[in-house]
């Protein structure tokens, strides 16, 4: 092993007997399993691992856990690549490859760091100051210059292999968080029968209790946690989840979780998700999310090996790993002696620098009892060393702690600050807690919930060990007896800890005389103490504003180490107490969240579910080629040989105006309507009248929205006195049931009357063409399909090869046309036989592109003219509008808007060449030349090339369309510099007087 | 995402309904005569208060039924819902 940077102590989380090798940058390295990979790297001794964001200044690790700002990776390679992940949070595997992210050609000389001696031209805001000019040189040249300058990582350019899953979970209380407070909480709640999801989002339980010196009843804290979490895991209630971050808190106590399944395991299990997001709608939420080290401000103060002295702490105890072996502990406050005692036991003596003038805690008592050199009233000035910490500036206040006594240099390879803790109020915040500022903590804690949340132990403020486990114990007890009132309690064990000083209200270190290093507030981002005055000093006064101006708290961590220094710094300039500068809003996610695990298993074909109709696999086997219909998979044209698309749709829509042609119609919507007052809905819903329909007959009807707009359109056909079949179209199905529903249900519940979707029992094959009559009759002898007998729009019930058949004579096409329908199952057997019948008609299949040819021809509506923006009117469809009686949406067609002849109405439109194709969406113009904005007249919704004249027709909207017949306008497309000379002509541009479906 | 309860099949997730609007709202009567003003106030003009509001949903993805549901529009707490025959 090369590594030389590990504690003496065995009694870590590490298994020794496990060696994993790893790459950094290309070299090679060994770990142990239980390392991070930023631990397994600094007990490597390597601490620069990156580059910061804005001026490439070399950047090594700051924390241990999610509030790492700096040590951000690019890990795996391929389509495994992954950018952007913090180091600290990463469990090493073997074979793993993590490289150092926005630096070239290397972290140790990357030529970015120019930026850094140029930083006097990039303070905040250098955005929006400098590259205005000239204008056009931002597109071209600054923006693609500044982001291959800043940025961090990579994105993969492939599809990401892995798989992710979602699950929903529901729960009495869910704890998050498993330090003392959280393990109380769960225990108590678990104990007196609630059900209790306990989320921990390291690998290993026990938060504080893995790195500090305190007993639980008769075991170390350790023990206890260990010990706690067996319990809970071995209860049917409870659920306990590690490596699993609750990120976010919506409405109605919905929390989101992130789980890392399998990342930590080299070769996992097929059956393994990558990650997994978990909903979790909870009862009451436990928020034991402990609490963040702020670090302190002094110059240079991000170099590499300059560390919170927590996460210092913790690498040793949980990690045995020495972050270095000539450290300086810098704080104001007592916690960071942990790391000085802990640095002892290793046989390594610190440099204690402690800004107060003295202390009384226990464990500064202790510190000095083991002899080690505290240096009270004092601040590190300045650091020199540039891409490893090497000696520490160190100086004595003077009284108003605006500058120093004297200097002195001592040598070092690490220090470790702590300017305190902050409660993680994200969640609480997220939930609409309003925080409160606590003038003790200098932090800000929940107050007042919004929701069922209740914080807990060091996240509400609790600092003390015995606070903690109270707190807990009653919150659990208490949440979990208002759900299952077992009113089991779980007595609070005793718990010994060191006492506690009162911390130093003082983080920002004056600068030394004549000298102005960046004393950093924000590592992710690059904001220093210097740039918050600067904003202030431009005027910015309102921290939201002072934050985006500055990047202040942004990016990946959110400022989880930035965000209160960042605010005492803004309160000190603006001589305001922190409560008034206010606090900015906590967002989800907490962690960053991979956008994988968002998506879950919804991509490619899940991404949304796909219908397909019976006969589906003939159309594959007929070289279909398909479109989406809203969910469906319908046939768009069946090319054969070398047929391009409109050679095929062209052959296929000839071929029903001569012979005759078969559609899948399964995709339309069906509505079963039954009950005494079925006729009297349906008088209500359509715009024409349907009281006295007789059975066996279909009518089209078209219905309105309440404002007049059409709303959808089909025929409806009368099986029996009380029961209807009604079709809708295929994208508005599931619009017209609902809306159906809500009449049925609100507005007119006096009616009698059910409805029902039966789209996908009946299997629909359209049948049209001048033959297909004789179709029909080859395969139903038994029924008469003269006009006289099956007229239009009849309907005939009737079997083949003992199956049910319903037959309507409908047409959508035109031409003489029937509709097969029979039961789902038996639809494709139906197909083949109407296929084999049809063989010596010339029958072929046609697509949705035929179809629309052959409708288009006719001047029939459809999706593209009933755009909601169309009154019966402007569609030629006022025939369809009783005088007689009432329907939805009727008065409004008395609006003076609706009634104006000069609305755009359905029209046809012929090229005046009679070659080129009018785009859809094209708009009508009376002169293509004229100045702008050219007014516009209508536009064209619906293009085909007609068969019947062989050349391209149009059909659109047009400005008192009805008297400009003849005249002629220009098609403009000027997205593509289309103008295209259109004579306007009548939308009915085959068959105009209807006949040939009434053959 | 909101949990609703459904008079019918209890408390569900957002995702299983659509929202349909101001249940304060009485359509006009058919065959009534309605004013050019009463009936833009009928298909146009909605109160948008911040705070209580009285509303339609269906749980479309469920038993389809229409229901009533008083919820704040700023705070998102749902007071209670009932059925369209129950008073909320």
């Amino acid at each position: 092993m090369s590594e030389t940077f590990r504690t003496i102590s065995e009694n870590n989380t590490l298994d020794k007997s496990k060696v994993i090798n790893f790459t950094f940058n290309g070299d090679s390295f060994q770990g142990y399993e239980g390392d991070t990979l930023a631990s397994a790297l600094i007990a490597n001794g390597v601490h620069l691992v990156g580059r910061s964001f804005k001026y490439h200044r070399p950047r090594g690790f700051l924390g241990v856990g999610v509030e790492e700002p700096n040590a951000m990776v690019q890990l795996h390679e391929g389509d495994k690549s992954e950018p952007n992940i913090m180091a600290t949070e990463v469990e090493i595997t073997e074979g793993l490859k993590a490289k150092s992210q926005n630096c070239w050609p290397s972290v140790k000389f990357d030529i970015g760091e120019i930026n850094n001696v140029l930083k006097r031209f990039f303070p905040a805001g250098f955005y929006y100051k400098t590259f205005m000019w000239p204008k056009s040189f931002w597109m071209k040249v600054y923006e693609p210059i500044i982001r291959r300058a800043a940025g961090m990582g990579v994105a993969p350019i492939k599809p990401d292999p892995d798989r992710y899953e979602h699950n929903y979970e529901h729960c009495d209380v869910l704890v998050v968080g498993s330090g003392p407070s959280g393990l109380a909480s769960a225990l108590a709640a678990a104990n007196n029968g609630a059900r209790v999801i306990l989320a921990e989002d390291k690998a290993h339980f026990g938060g504080s209790l893995l790195t500090d010196n305190v007993t639980i009843g008769n075991k170390s804290g350790k023990e206890w946690a260990d010990e706690t979490i067996s319990y809970l895991k071995s209860l049917p209630n409870v659920i306990v989840k590690n490596r699993s971050q609750v990120f976010g808190y919506y409405d109605h106590n919905m929390t989101v979780m992130f789980e890392r399944v399998s990342d930590h395991i080299h070769n996992p299990e097929k059956y393994m998700p990558r990650q997994r997001l978990h909903y979790i709608r909870a009862g009451e939420v436990i928020i034991s999310t402990g609490s963040i080290e702020r670090p302190l401000s002094f110059g240079n103060n991000d170099r590499p090996g300059i560390f919170l002295a927590s996460a210092a702490n913790e690498y040793m105890k949980v990690y045995g790993t020495l972050v270095g072996k000539k450290p300086i502990i810098f704080t104001n406050n007592d916690s960071a002696y942990k790391a000085a005692i802990e640095f002892h036991k290793n046989n390594i003596k610190s440099l204690i620098i402690d800004t107060r003038p003295s202390s009384d805690g226990e464990l500064v008592k202790e510190a000095q009892s083991l002899g080690l050199d505290i240096k009270f009233n004092s601040g590190i000035a300045d650091v020199k060393g540039r891409l490893k910490v090497t000696s520490a500036i160190i100086g004595k206040f003077n009284s108003d702690k605006e500058s120093y006594t004297s200097l002195e240099e001592f040598d070092c390879d690490c220090i470790c600050m702590s300017g305190g803790w902050t409660p993680t109020v994200h969640l609480s915040s997220q939930a609409g807690n309003k925080l409160k500022f606590d003038e003790s903590l200098d932090a800000f804690v929940p107050n007042n919930k919004r929701q069922k949340e209740t914080a807990v132990g060091a996240a509400n403020g609790s600092f003390t060990l015995n606070q903690s486990l109270a707190e807990g114990f009653q919150v659990g007890f208490d949440l979990s007896n208002s759900i299952t009132s077992n009113n089991k309690n779980t007595s609070v064990p005793t718990s010994n800890e060191p006492s506690f000083q009162a911390h130093d209200k003082f983080w920002c270190m004056p600068l030394p005389q004549g000298k102005n290093p960046s004393r950093f507030i924000d590592f992710q981002n690059d904001v220093a103490v210097s740039d918050i005055e600067l904003a202030f000093r431009e005027g910015f006064r309102s921290i939201e504003h002072v934050k985006r101006y500055t990047t202040l708290g942004m990016a990946g961590d959110q400022g989880k180490t930035s965000n209160l220094n960042g605010l005492q710094h803004v309160s000190n300039i603006q001589k305001k107490i922190v409560p008034e500068v206010g606090h900015t809003t906590f967002r989800p996610p907490y962690t960053p969240v991979t956008i994988g695990t968002i998506v879950g298993r919804e991509v490619g074909n899940h991404f949304q579910p796909t219908r397909k109709t019976p006969t589906h696999e003939w159309h594959i086997e007929n070289n279909v080629v398909f479109t989406n219909a809203g969910l469906w998979l319908r046939p768009r044209y069946y090319p054969r040989g070398s047929e391009t698309m409109s050679d095929a749709v062209n052959r296929e829509a000839l071929n029903v105006r001569k012979n005759v042609g078969i559609c899948d119609v399964t995709s339309l919507g069906k509505i079963d309507i039954k009950g005494p007052d079925a006729a009297e809905l349906l008088n209500r819903v359509y715009t024409n009248a349907w009281m006295k329909l007789p059975i066996g007959k279909a009518r089209y009807g078209v219905m309105l929205r309440e404002d007049g707009m059409v709303f959808d359109d089909g025929t409806t056909t009368r099986l029996s006195e009380n029961h209807f079949h009604m079709t809708t179209t295929t994208a508005q199905a599931a619009n017209v049931l609902s809306h159906l529903e809500f009449y049925l249900q609100v507005v007119w519940p006096e009616l009698k009357v059910n409805v029902l979707s039966t789209t996908e029992q009946w299997s629909g094959a359209a049948i049209a063409g001048p033959k297909s009559r004789d179709l029909m009759q080859k395969l139903f002898p038994k029924v008469d399909f003269s006009t006289e007998n099956f007229p239009f729009m009849g309907l005939v019930e009737t079997e083949f090869e003992g199956i049910h058949a319903k037959l309507y004579r409908i047409s959508f096409s035109g031409e003489l046309a029937y509709e097969v329908n029979v039961e789902s199952n038996h639809g494709l057997f139906m197909w083949n036989e109407i296929m084999k019948a049809g063989e010596e008609f010339g029958i072929q299949p046609y697509g949705t592109e035929a179809l629309a040819t052959l409708r288009i021809e006719m001047g029939h509506v459809s999706g593209p003219e009933l755009d909601g923006r169309a009154v019966p009117y402007d569609l030629g469809l006022q025939g369809m509008v009783s005088q007689k009686k009432d329907f939805i949406g009727k008065r409004s067609l008395e609006k003076d808007a609706f009634v104006n002849p000069l609305r755009q109405t359905l029209v046809g439109l012929v090229p005046v060449d009679k070659k080129t194709k009018i785009p859809e969406g094209a708009h009508l113009v009376e002169n293509d030349k004229a100045s702008l904005p050219n007014p516009k007249l209508g536009h064209v919704s619906s293009s085909c090339w007609s068969v019947e004249y062989n050349n391209p027709f149009s059909i659109g909207v047009l400005k008192d369309g009805k008297n400009k017949i003849g005249q002629q306008l220009f098609a403009v497309y000027p997205l593509k510099d289309i103008s295209i000379p259109v004579e306007v002509v009548s939308s009915h541009y085959v068959d105009p007087k209807g006949e040939r479906v009434r053959v | 995402m909101l949990e609703i309860k459904c008079p019918y099949c209890g408390k569900r997730s957002q995702n299983e309904f659509a929202y349909g609007g101001d249940a304060t709202v009485k359509r006009p009567n058919l065959g009534d005569e309605v004013s050019t003003k009463e009936w833009d106030n009928f298909v146009y003009f909605r109160d948008n208060p911040r705070g209580k509001h009285t509303e339609y949903w269906h749980h479309v993805a469920g038993c389809r039924q229409w229901f009533k549901a008083s919820r704040d529009t700023a705070t998102h707490e749902i007071f209670n819902t009932a059925s369209l025959e129950e008073e909320l």
